[in-house]
């Protein structure tokens, strides 16, 4: 396909998810409901929002080859930040977000300033302390405001009117798919600009780029904050579509699911990240159904126990994924098709 | 006085079970440079296995049923430590991201499938009387249990220091730590070694996920993973690849863990612990490239 297709190809796409809330037509077995019934909604935004945090994960690991463990705590933080300033400051939405984006800037700024330091698998070490740092102090509950282990729940007066209630959760869906274009705009843009081609450089040889007389340091900073400020938003947005705050974000098992996202859609091409997310928060939330479904519950035990278990079966998927398909779905796509290999993926 | 003999005790034994975790991640690191998060897995599936294998034996003298445990879990430790490796590992050599993301993704699915088969609820362990008692001292009533640990942690460090000081293949490991592409050039077989150094990482955490059980009463599927975050910890601080360093580093942090803790506020230790391991990467960032 060149360039031109693509493009054309890919507008009728959104233009496609922007007029399904009209579309009734169900899609069994993929979906349960019709399209336009909320259950599946709100499926497809939340998996809008998984796809842009992946994306946003490969552009620090993907691109800039930065192994971070600690990129959950972004996310949590601009979906517990926004939930506060809700909950406890009764700050408007557009309030709560705008504190979110000025935490969203300064704490990927100090704490990648201090992360940056070191490289490899101490940077993985660090980062995931710190973010280990951050789920314990949600868990603590301090001065009451996290919730601890029960977590934040909107109240119904929290949220502007548009966004409550079952009926209109396609508004929701409009923000989560609006969200999700644009972060795909901003990681096309950013991954081709100028720092972008030295992020890649950097994740090919670092010790060139410092010769050349650019400054890794920097740039590997640029893009540990973008990469960060975005998640922090994906967490805003997540907020919306959920309703609640639960400390399961801020846990290393919930980055080490972000890392099996971004490697299942493939490590480097930004539209392999966002099916990576897409796909990942689809079977998880589908496999918990197909968990409860009848036909397996008349399984005998040592095939029922193992299949009612999404991330067991992800993890498995994984792990095949791992050892056999090192791509990831796009390195599997530009297998079966090696024409589009000249114009395919994002470099 | 009493409560900081307690204190420092009870500090001594967790950082026996980081010292168990800690020192396969550590072997397992300085000889393959993998980051097994799988370590975690290990503890965890070995504690359920062990556990259900005594469940017969629940009627009978409790001091067997506890050791039949025991090795259970050893075996099974050092097992699944083996099969890791040689299924997992072995066909990644070339790949080191992906040996991690293969450790990754057995971490995830392991702790899922003991969730199913056993629920989320902790599991009562099978403890002999003299486990759940306690002993005085210094004027602190200080639970067997760790006392316990921390002697099985001192026989784990000296049985360790004598396999690396003393056998063929404890040099080899030593070697290959050092360097690994010299080691291969003299044509000894460092594959085998890494097998080896997985499946005594395998057994270390099946005793620590046994062990753990026993110090907290119960098993349950999620203390493998909040362990593993620690026990790298104790690793970065201890040097990678040192066994020795290991031991230091989980004493030190599971000591300030638990004062902190006590004195401060529950959960400003564990905090405390992170800013530690920032503070030791800051202050000596190039430990961990020569080690």
């Amino acid at each position: 396909m060149n360039r031109a297709t693509r493009i054309a190809a890919l507008a009728a796409l959104v233009v496609l998810l922007i007029v399904m809330p009209w579309i009734g037509v169900p899609i069994p077995p993929l979906f349960s409901e019709a399209m336009s019934a909320p259950g599946s909604l709100n499926l497809l935004a939340l998996c809008f929002v998984f796809g842009a945090l992946a994306l946003s994960y490969d552009i620090i690991f993907g691109f800039a080859g930065l192994l971070s463990f600690g990129h959950a705590l972004y996310f949590a933080a601009g979906v517990y930040v926004t939930a506060i300033a809700l909950t406890h400051w009764h700050c408007t939405l557009l309030q709560a977000m705008g504190i979110t984006i000025v935490v969203a800037l300064i704490l990927p700024l100090v704490i990648g300033a201090v992360c940056l330091r070191v490289r490899d698998i101490q940077f993985a070490m660090v980062t995931l302390a710190f973010a280990q740092a951050g789920s314990i102090l949600v868990m603590q509950n301090p001065f009451g405001l996290t919730g601890g282990e029960e977590g934040l729940a909107l109240g119904p007066s929290a949220l502007p009117a548009a966004l409550v209630g079952v009926a209109n959760t396609r508004n929701i869906y409009w923000i989560a798919l609006a969200f999700l274009v644009l972060t795909c705009a901003i990681g096309v843009w950013s991954v081709n600009s100028a720092a972008g081609r030295v992020w890649q450089a950097i994740r090919e040889n670092e010790r060139r780029v410092a010769v050349i007389g650019l400054n890794p340091y920097l740039y590997k900073l640029g893009a540990f904050v973008l990469s960060s400020f975005l998640a922090s938003m994906a967490g805003v947005v997540y907020m919306v579509v959920e309703g609640s705050a639960s400390p399961d974000v801020t846990t290393a098992s919930f980055t080490l699911v972000l890392l099996v996202m971004v490697v299942l859609g493939g490590v480097g091409t930004l539209w392999g990240a966002v099916l990576g997310g897409i796909v990942y928060e689809y079977l998880d939330f589908r496999l918990v159904v197909l968990a409860n479904a009848s036909g397996l519950q008349s399984l005998p035990a040592f095939l029922r126990v193992p299949l009612s278990e999404p991330l067991f079966i992800l993890g498995v998927l994984f792990i095949i994924l791992v050892l056999f398909v090192p791509g990831g779905l796009a390195g599997a796509v530009r297998r079966l098709n090696p024409a589009s290999l000249s114009s395919s993926g994002s470099h | 006085m009493s409560t900081v003999v307690l204190l420092l005790l009870t500090g001594l034994g967790l950082g026996a079970l980081y010292f168990l975790i800690a020192s396969g991640l550590s072997l397992i690191w300085g000889l393959m440079r993998v980051l097994n998060f799988a370590h975690g897995a290990l503890f965890t599936v070995a504690a359920y296995v062990a556990w259900s294998a005594v469940q017969p034996l629940a009627n009978g003298d409790p001091l067997v049923a506890w050791l039949v445990g025991l090795v259970v879990a050893i075996v099974t430790g050092g097992v699944c430590g083996m099969l890791l490796e040689v299924f997992l590992i072995r066909p990644l050599y070339a790949r080191p991201i992906g040996q991690i993301l293969v450790t990754v993704g057995v971490a995830l699915a392991a702790v899922a499938l003991i969730e199913g088969a056993y629920g989320s609820d902790p599991k009562q362990m099978i403890l002999p009387p003299w486990m759940s008692a306690s002993t005085h001292i210094l004027g602190a009533d200080l639970p067997n249990t760790r006392l316990l640990l921390i002697a099985v942690a001192l026989a784990v460090l000296a049985a360790l220091l004598m396999f690396l000081r003393r056998t063929r293949y404890g040099l080899v490991i030593r070697a290959g730590v050092e360097n690994r592409a010299m080691v291969s050039a003299l044509g000894i077989n460092v594959e085998r070694a890494f097998t080896v150094v997985f499946t005594i990482g395998g057994i270390a955490a099946g005793l620590a996920g046994y062990l753990a059980g026993t110090y907290f009463g119960y098993v349950d599927p999620t203390r493998g993973t909040s362990m593993l975050i620690f026990a790298f910890i104790v690793v970065v601080i201890g040097g990678l690849g040192s066994v020795t360093g290991s031991a230091i580093a989980a004493a030190v942090v599971a000591i300030v863990q638990q004062f902190l803790n006590f004195y401060a506020a529950p959960g400003v230790g564990d905090f405390s612990v992170v800013i530690l391991l920032a503070a030791a990467l800051l202050l000596r960032p190039r430990s961990g490239e020569s080690a």
